[in-house]
């Protein structure tokens, strides 16, 4: 298990490392690329069954105290988010792979060995047992995220990639000086010692922790009023690159303020978090709604998203927690593949705004059916898997008496539905668009259509499993919402 | 010791704040750097008062060397991140002739819309 770990972290690195030495052979490059991320998605395959049959197991780096060093914890939370982030890496990159010849792709010289770098961030984070190496983590993920949204170094990318950078800058300092005030209440920064201090220090300066930390983790999540980054920067990146953005990133986030917030017992930010959640869903879905460029309108839907996970997390009840983990599981694929279909609809038609396309469903209906799939999913319609996410986390919210956030949630989904007709409207209906600019030369169109193909499955798949799937999260919430669990994990 | 420490972080983080709400991105640069020396300042008071070098085996009070470590790593990578900043401010002085940062598109889409609203009830 030790290995296992290690290869999570170690096998994208090294191969980003090798493929950017050899970056000028296509193929060796690729292969490199796809080596590295493939182990770490084998390897978290089996980090999950493993924590599955024998529990949560933690890796002291070096052999440190954990008090001194780096641990790497695979609690029942980490073992289930991190294979699906991995694979969904994996996917993307493949496609890639298939639309690297053409006008929208990126330069696969510097995107294979930035999204190991990335996977690698993204392992990190999920797998650290300290705030420290969760900044150093989160500083991986956006250095290399800085590098793919602007490598192309076109106008737009820069002006979008400023904000991005510049916001995400400024979060970053937020956090450090996060860590200064954490260590100087505690005298630690590791989350297992944290769950025995924090509870001890005085209200004032405990909730004072709570919210810095909900400002540091919620502006990478994208919640409002710390948002405008997102939409801006997002949809003018190349298509592959914003498809792991918007499956991984603001998650990342979120999936860091449930383990903190969780773990740390800051219930009494619940109502807080409730009030913010309702309006990122609201804002976030009629944002969409004022947009007419296909990905602008998922660029908004990824917030409106958040709002959801926010709110299964603000309520602070095992059902509100185990509903935003399932969300956070059902989201990551159906996310990417709706950005992945965006970049076929745009290879197709010469570009995705919605007046300027048309018809696509008669000429290209696999296109039309790999969209139509996801695009209920998200809207949360049954028996895909945005359903079963949804009555998770809609049910808790009922449970907790949280009306007026469920009534919220409800509008939400509905605003949700109305701008997937709109694009469905506007790119697969309708007369054929005047002129198509299709540039050449077309990429590897098979090669696109199987990687979307495999990932709509893996959504499907979700929706199958729906049912084992919460149990896995009502155990996973469970592990987060009693510290000991994870205390006697980390310190034995 | 600690107070000028502290009087330090003050002044470099409202300098910076100050710097970053400018438009030229070389000012943002500039306030960059400032808050992160300040987050650093802020980390190494964290540890508690100064002592000797943490080198094991002293008998003097130590300093506590886990903040120097972690000062240390965040300062590398805000080393990387000024580069990588300056590095666009670079590509966008060649592109559009200064490192001015942009109008939001959504704003500037909103303003003409509104602009256009005003026009049509002139009519």
């Amino acid at each position: 298990m030790n290995t296992v770990l290690t290869l999570m972290l170690v096998a994208p690195l090294l191969s980003a490392a090798l493929a950017f030495a050899v970056r000028r052979h296509d193929q060796l490059r690729d292969a490199l690329t796809l080596a590295g991320l493939g182990t770490a998605a084998g390897a978290s395959g089996v980090m999950f069954a493993t924590v599955a049959a024998d529990g949560p197991f933690v890796l002291r780096v070096g052999g440190w105290h954990p008090e001194l060093g780096i641990v790497l914890v695979a609690d029942r939370f980490a073992a289930l988010v991190l294979p699906v982030a991995l694979a969904i890496i994996f996917v993307v990159e493949l496609f890639a792979i298939g639309q690297r010849k053409t006008a929208w792709g990126s330069n696969p010289e510097l995107s294979g060995p930035m999204m190991g770098v990335l996977t690698a961030g993204v392992s990190l984070a999920m797998l650290t047992g300290d705030l420290f190496t969760l900044f150093v983590a989160f500083e991986l993920i956006l250095v290399s995220s800085y590098v793919l949204l602007t490598h192309q170094g076109q106008a737009a990318q820069l002006r979008a990639g400023m904000t991005y950078v510049v916001m995400n800058l400024l979060a970053s300092t937020l956090f450090l000086f996060g860590l200064a005030y954490v260590y100087a209440a505690t005298g630690t920064v590791n989350l297992a010692l944290l769950t025995e201090r924090i509870p001890e220090l005085p209200d004032g300066v405990r909730l004072g922790i709570g919210a810095w930390f909900f400002v540091v983790f919620g502006t990478k999540a994208a919640v409002f009023p710390l948002f405008s980054w997102l939409p801006d920067s997002y949809p003018t990146a190349p298509t592959t690159i914003t498809a792991v953005f918007a499956g991984l990133l603001t998650k990342i986030g979120i999936y860091a303020m449930i383990r903190f917030h969780t773990l740390m017992g800051m219930d009494q930010l619940g109502n807080t978090m409730l009030i913010i959640a309702g309006v990122t869903m609201i804002v976030g879905a009629l944002g969409a709604l004022a947009q007419s460029h296909v990905k602008r309108i998922l660029s908004f839907h990824i917030i409106s998203q958040i709002g959801y996970m926010l709110m299964g997390l603000g309520l602070f009840t095992a059902a509100g927690t185990a509903g935003a983990i399932l969300f956070l599981v059902h989201h990551m694929p159906v996310k990417t593949v709706l950005f992945l279909v965006g970049g076929l609809i745009e290879n197709d038609q010469g570009t995705g705004r919605l007046d300027r396309t048309g018809g696509l469903a008669r000429r290209r209906p696999l296109i039309a059916a790999l969209f139509a799939v996801p695009a209920l999913s998200l809207a949360g319609l049954p028996p895909f898997s945005g359903f079963v996410a949804k009555f998770a986390v809609i049910s808790a919210g009922i449970e907790a008496r949280a009306t007026p956030w469920v009534v919220l949630a409800l509008v939400a989904g509905a605003l949700t539905l109305l701008s997937m007709t709109k694009i469905w409207l506007g790119v697969f209906w309708g007369a054929d668009p005047d002129r198509v600019s299709v540039r050449r030369p077309p990429g590897n169109r098979p090669m696109m259509l199987a990687a979307t193909g495999i990932a709509v499955a893996g959504t499907l798949t979700i929706s199958a499993l729906a049912g084992p799937l919460f149990d896995l999260s009502v155990d996973a919430a469970e592990d987060l919402r009693d510290p000991e669990i994870y205390r006697t994990a980390v310190l034995r | 010791m600690s107070i000028s420490l502290l009087i330090g972080v003050g002044a470099l983080t409202s300098i910076g704040v100050y710097l970053i709400t400018a438009r030229t991105l070389s000012r943002i640069i500039l306030g960059f750097v400032l808050l992160g020396h300040a987050a650093v300042l802020a980390l190494l008071t964290a540890g508690g008062p100064s002592g000797a070098a943490p080198i094991a085996g002293g008998d003097a009070a130590l300093a506590n060397p886990l903040p120097q470590a972690l000062a240390l790593t965040a300062i590398v990578i805000s080393f990387g991140l000024t580069l990588f900043m300056l590095a666009l401010a670079v590509r966008q002085q060649t592109l559009t002739g200064d490192d001015l940062v942009e109008d939001d598109l959504e704003d500037q889409r909103i303003a003409q819309l509104a602009a256009e609203n005003e026009h049509e009830a002139d009519r």
